[in-house]
């Protein structure tokens, strides 16, 4: 049985912003597959209230004051910019 | 012989004494690259001008100043940000980012330290890859035999320094990315305790697993070289304000009474019978300077590969989504809207590896999978955290081989996706537990590829690990081996 199909991988590729085409969606999907099929050997484990770990380092909320300060220029934040206008960042349209 | 067989501390006494200069050391660095690295491919950004003008610089410097790496070149990896040096974390979609704004930390200590920054070394894409072959440049090569991978993702990080193109380098490591090339390519590679050192510049792939760390030729000057990178930053929050030891001080050459577990998972079937001997040759040295070793249980680590890779995917879906083709990187031609432009942006410059792994990442994050997949994998990590801290409660370090296998050959496992990921079933349960891992040379197989032995701590114990590390060197001279590509050195 299958864990993925082929319509949930141009789903998820929808979702991740990746073009694909319909060859490459059957790619992907036998090996995306092959890797989930394979991930399921953790269901061997019995988990119940084991603790998930998030981080490795018993650190909790770093906090730390929310002042201005000096980082960057607007014309350095635009200087590797594929394509910019009157000081700001141009995209196509947004709306269709 | 090569002025990089001398260690980073007998390069510094010459320049002090003024017997070499800064710009001696960076043309030996900028002739070799122009000998071999047509062959092995190590760079993918030279930073020759500058690095000559800073040279010359420094030379004017030379025997007053007292900075930590004074006048020494490094290679450093190509996903670790350097203003104004371009940065493409081995992708496409970032060749044109000829202009970072800004250091790394770890590059603003190299810089403070008066280190010379050589070029930017080759990588798997955004560091996923166990070859180089998932580098959008040429893929870097072993150079103990060009046929072979150097190994991923810092191949180009490991490569560069077993070749003398530079003395020491940087690489990260997420699931094994400095260990297991630093194996392949028989050099000395730590990946530190996650937190040890800042992660601020560094392009990130998977956040609670990426760690920088040290490449080296001998354990020494790796230690040399953490002491001047390790430490708390406030511009990473994840970076941990523990203090950082003197680590050459602890290489004292003594492990009389050292106790070491040996993992019977680890030597298990899957490890390559050459493997196995190399490894059991090293516990039986650390027997004969005083150490004992037992056999010891990490239950988990069958299930490390697949709680690694949904974990891993599942951060780098998100930290790849800054990829959007508007501040930096690359922009598809005439789209028909922002939506297309993303799309088509990203699937223009991200190789399929990475999309795989996107992918899979969104998938295990998306709604209705994300406990069966997501937390199932965080619920895993603990149990594998569990299984060190269990073992370190009775040994000081863990022992096993790097790698199942010495380096494969160049497009022996491209396809199969499974297979590449099963060459880092030794090195990924170190990052899941977050505790520090080295790869020394410790042998070679019968085609004169270098074994690498690791060595795993405790949590913030380097200093141990580099101990047991640095008396193993001294007891043999695998690390004094060099390959002979591009005519034979002495």
């Amino acid at each position: 049985m299958s864990r993925i199909s082929k319509e949930e991988v141009k789903h998820v590729a929808n979702l991740a912003r990746l073009a694909i085409t319909d060859e490459e969606a059957t790619t992907f999907t036998k090996q995306l597959d092959d890797i989930i099929t394979y991930a399921e050997q953790l269901n061997e484990l019995d988990t119940t209230g084991v603790e998930p770990t998030t981080h490795v380092l018993d650190l909790k909320n770093v906090m730390r004051k929310d002042e201005p300060k000096k980082w960057i220029t607007q014309d350095d934040a635009l200087k590797n910019a594929p394509d910019k206008q009157d000081g700001q960042f141009k995209v196509p349209s947004v709306l269709e | 012989m090569s002025l990089f067989d001398y260690t980073l501390r007998e390069l510094q006494e010459k320049l002090h004494s003024k017997e070499i200069s800064v710009t001696d050391l960076v043309e030996e660095s900028y002739k070799r690259i122009e000998e071999v690295d047509e062959e092995v491919q190590a760079f993918i950004t030279l930073n020759k001008e500058a690095a000559k003008a800073k040279a010359a610089e420094l030379d004017q410097e030379r025997g007053s100043a007292n900075a930590e790496l004074f006048g020494l070149p490094i290679g450093v990896k190509d996903n670790i940000v350097t203003k104004g040096l371009r940065t493409t974390a081995g992708s496409q979609f970032l060749s044109n980012f000829e202009d970072p704004l800004y250091d790394a930390t770890v590059v603003n200590k190299l810089n403070d330290a008066k280190s010379v920054t050589i070029g930017k070394l080759n990588m798997d894409e955004f560091a996923m890859g166990s070859s180089n072959e998932n580098s959008s440049y040429a893929a870097a090569r072993n150079p103990w035999n060009t046929d072979y991978v150097p190994g991923g993702s810092s191949g180009g990080s490991a490569a560069a320094v077993a070749a003398g193109e530079v003395p020491y380098s940087l690489g990260s490591d997420t699931g094994g990315s400095i260990r297991q090339p630093a194996a392949y390519c028989g050099v000395v590679g730590l990946k530190p305790t996650y937190g040890r050192v800042s992660r601020f510049g560094l392009i990130a792939f998977a956040s609670s697993l990426d760690q920088i760390g040290p490449i080296t030729r001998n354990v020494e000057d790796n230690a040399f070289l953490l002491e001047t990178i390790a430490g708390h930053d406030k511009m990473d929050s994840t970076s941990a304000d523990v203090d950082v030891p003197k680590y050459t001080e602890s290489l004292t050459g003594d492990v009389k009474g050292l106790k070491i577990g040996v993992p019977k998972e680890y030597l298990a079937e899957g490890v390559a019978p050459e493997v196995k001997e190399a490894v059991q040759a090293a516990l039986n040295e650390y027997e004969k300077m005083g150490a004992t070793w037992e056999e010891v249980s990490l239950p988990h680590s069958k299930y490390a590969l697949s709680t690694y890779y949904l974990l891993s995917s599942s951060e780098a879906s998100a930290n790849l989504a800054r990829f959007d083709g508007v501040r930096y990187g690359n922009r598809a031609e005439d789209a028909e809207s922002m939506l297309d432009m993303f799309k088509r942006s990203r699937a223009e410059g991200f190789g399929d590896e990475v999309k795989r792994r996107i992918m899979l990442g969104t998938f295990a994050l998306s709604s209705g999978y994300y406990d069966a997949y997501y937390k199932k994998a965080q619920q895993v990590r603990t149990l594998i955290k569990n299984d060190f801290e269990k073992v370190f409660e009775d040994y000081d370090v863990i022992v096993g081989p790097t790698t199942p296998t010495p380096a494969f050959k160049v497009g022996d496992k491209v396809d199969d996706p499974m297979t590449m990921y099963a060459n880092d079933i030794l090195t990924i349960p170190v990052n899941l537990a977050g505790v520090p891992g080295i790869s020394i040379p410790c042998g070679f197989s019968a085609e004169g590829l270098p074994i690498g032995l690791q060595i795993i701590g405790k949590h913030f114990d380097e200093a141990t690990v580099y101990r047991a590390a640095h008396a193993f060197e001294q007891a043999t001279d695998y690390h004094k081996q060099r390959p002979s590509l591009g005519g034979a050195r002495s």
